[in-house]
């Protein structure tokens, strides 16, 4: 079935939109990413225009979110309080991010550093991480518990806070200061940023796996709703056609996907995210280095 | 007596009465995008009226073509820089028409002389304008050209020599697919009567191109109130999301 989408100005096959929609769900349900750094690239390659696509990606990542985040408040598997540091810190990042977005597009060349960040970034996290799940994984088949690890300088920051569900009394500074760099780098690179948050809790702050998911998608809700007003009011690009197949599918693929996480282990969970992240850097860097087949491209108005 | 020799002047200056001259008409001129629009056809139909039998000489040949509304475009061509594939030139022009379609009773190169063509603008790359901005290229062909071989693969430009049935000389028609990604705007219909590479006569339409019903209020309401457009997709965004969590719920329960 065929719809034409109102501000896209392009007719998509509308089961193809659901299915994109639950395929990124899913992966948002089971890793606590919101999906923007898959979502965004997929509606690029099926004919959606890039502002377009960036725009909308991040309306559906709210939806996403929100029914994952619910999934996992009913098994008491976010940390609220550590929700709104991180937030708080994002916010500022965003703010900072969008100052030297801006700055950079004067220059040109955005798209290229956009472009290398997400490789050096996706490439940094997934190599991280696999080495760590791998780790874990041989740790806990040979029967010891994996032992959390806690940076001795992080303890001796003042402004200490409790935060319970995630078992940690550290001080507010260290997920300020993670919240800020992610929100800076969310906001360069166009993403809700949980694919950097999600890692940066677990190594950084040393939070357990089980309430990093929750945690991440409870601050990726904000971040994404205040991107996506911004779009909407800046460039006014948000197709909110677009946008609803995208999370009939997504909410659905969402909720399956935090149940079938519940199911893996969170060694299993972090080596299957570590591949995903490394199968999208290969892709992007595969782009810089190969030659491409169309050397040239379309954009509308005069640019520089 | 002046009366007449009024007469006798106004006659005298009145335009010579082509000996040739083109009637058309278009199926639909009106084309309404709505949610389940996946592109149009379109008919452009019409005849030659003549006074006298047909002249001899060359055949006589139609051209007919549809543009979208203009735009600019920025075109930018990658190449390597230190290993990896950037953006490096580009080059604006200032008008290229978001659709251009050409149907032809034969070869354009036959029927169409090259001035006849500068002056009417008929052929795929001298309907585009003028360069943008300053120039930072040496050679703007390549841009140009890859314009069209971009849009024509979108099938937003096409060309479609012998598109046009001409019946003794007289009747014709042309059939258009317009693509499902067309823009909405206002279109313009052209038909030129040609021989030996001479346009004889000519004829022009509008076709609007608008979006209706559920599409037109989208787009309406984003551009007039972006921040409740916004609002709305995050209203809808977060209540999908919850409304999918407690379905999920119950089904478990």
């Amino acid at each position: 079935m065929q719809i034409y989408l109102p501000i896209a100005e392009v007719s998509i096959n509308a089961y193809l939109l659901l299915g994109l929609g639950g395929v990124v769900g899913l992966l948002s349900g089971l890793f606590g990413v919101g999906g923007g750094f898959l979502i965004t690239p997929l509606l690029f390659f099926i004919g959606i225009p890039p502002v377009v696509a960036v725009a909308t990606g991040s309306n559906q990542v709210v939806a996403s979110s929100v029914s994952g985040v619910l999934a996992h408040l009913k098994r008491k598997a976010v940390d609220i309080p550590m929700g709104l540091v991180l937030l708080a810190g994002g916010m500022i990042g965003s703010g900072l991010g969008i100052w030297l977005f801006n700055a950079l597009s004067a220059r040109g060349q955005i798209d290229l550093v956009v472009q290398l960040a997400y490789v050096v970034f996706l490439g940094l996290v997934g190599l991280l991480m696999l080495q760590e799940g791998v780790r874990a994984l041989r740790r806990s088949s040979r029967g010891r518990p994996p032992q959390r690890r806690q940076h001795s300088w992080i303890q001796r920051l003042p402004f200490k806070v409790k935060f319970r569900v995630s078992g940690l009394y550290i001080s507010v500074i260290p997920p300020i200061m993670v919240g800020l760099v992610v929100g800076l780098l969310a906001a360069v690179m166009g993403v809700g940023g949980g694919f950097i948050m999600v890692p940066a809790m677990i190594y950084l702050l040393g939070m357990p796996t089980k309430v990093v998911i929750g945690t991440s998608l409870f601050q990726i809700i904000f971040v994404s709703a205040f991107t996506t007003m911004l779009h909407a009011i800046t460039n006014q690009s948000v197709d909110v056609v677009l946008a609803l197949l995208l999370i009939l599918g997504g909410v659905v693929g969402a909720q399956i996907g935090s149940r079938l996480g519940n199911r893996l282990n969170a060694e299993q969970l972090r080596i299957l995210l570590a591949l995903l992240v490394l199968a999208v850097c290969a892709k992007l860097t595969a782009d810089l280095l190969l030659r491409p087949v169309e050397l040239y491209s379309l954009y509308s108005g005069v640019r520089p | 007596m002046i009366r007449a020799a009024l007469l006798g002047l106004l006659l005298l200056l009145a335009p010579a009465v082509r000996a040739e001259e083109l009637v058309a008409g278009l199926s639909q001129d009106n084309i309404g995008i709505t949610a389940r629009f996946d592109g149009s056809e379109i008919l452009i139909y019409g005849a030659v009226k003549r006074d006298a039998p047909i002249p001899f000489g060359p055949p006589l040949h139609v051209i007919v073509t549809i543009e979208g509304p203009s735009a600019p475009v920025t075109i930018r061509r990658k190449s390597r820089e230190a290993g990896i594939w950037i953006n490096t030139d580009s080059v604006a022009v200032a008008s290229a028409p978001s659709f251009y379609a050409v149907a032809t009773t034969g070869g354009l190169a036959n029927i169409l002389s090259t001035e006849e063509d500068e002056r009417q603008r008929i052929s795929l790359p001298l309907a585009m304008r003028s360069f943008a901005g300053p120039l930072r290229v040496d050679d703007t062909r390549p841009f140009t050209e890859a314009l069209l071989r971009i849009r024509k693969a979108q099938g937003l430009y096409t060309v479609n020599e012998r598109g046009v049935r001409l019946v003794e000389g007289t009747l014709f028609r042309a059939d258009f697919t317009l693509p499902a990604n067309l823009v909405e705007g206002d279109y313009k219909a052209r038909i030129f009567l040609t021989r030996a590479g001479k346009v004889i006569d000519m004829h022009q339409a509008a076709i609007q191109v608008r979006k209706v019903g559920l599409e037109r209020w989208v787009f309406a309401l984003l551009r007039e109130n972006p921040v409740l457009y916004g609002l709305l997709s995050l209203a809808l965004a977060v209540a999908a999301g919850w409304a999918a969590s407690a379905a999920f719920r119950m089904i478990r329960s």
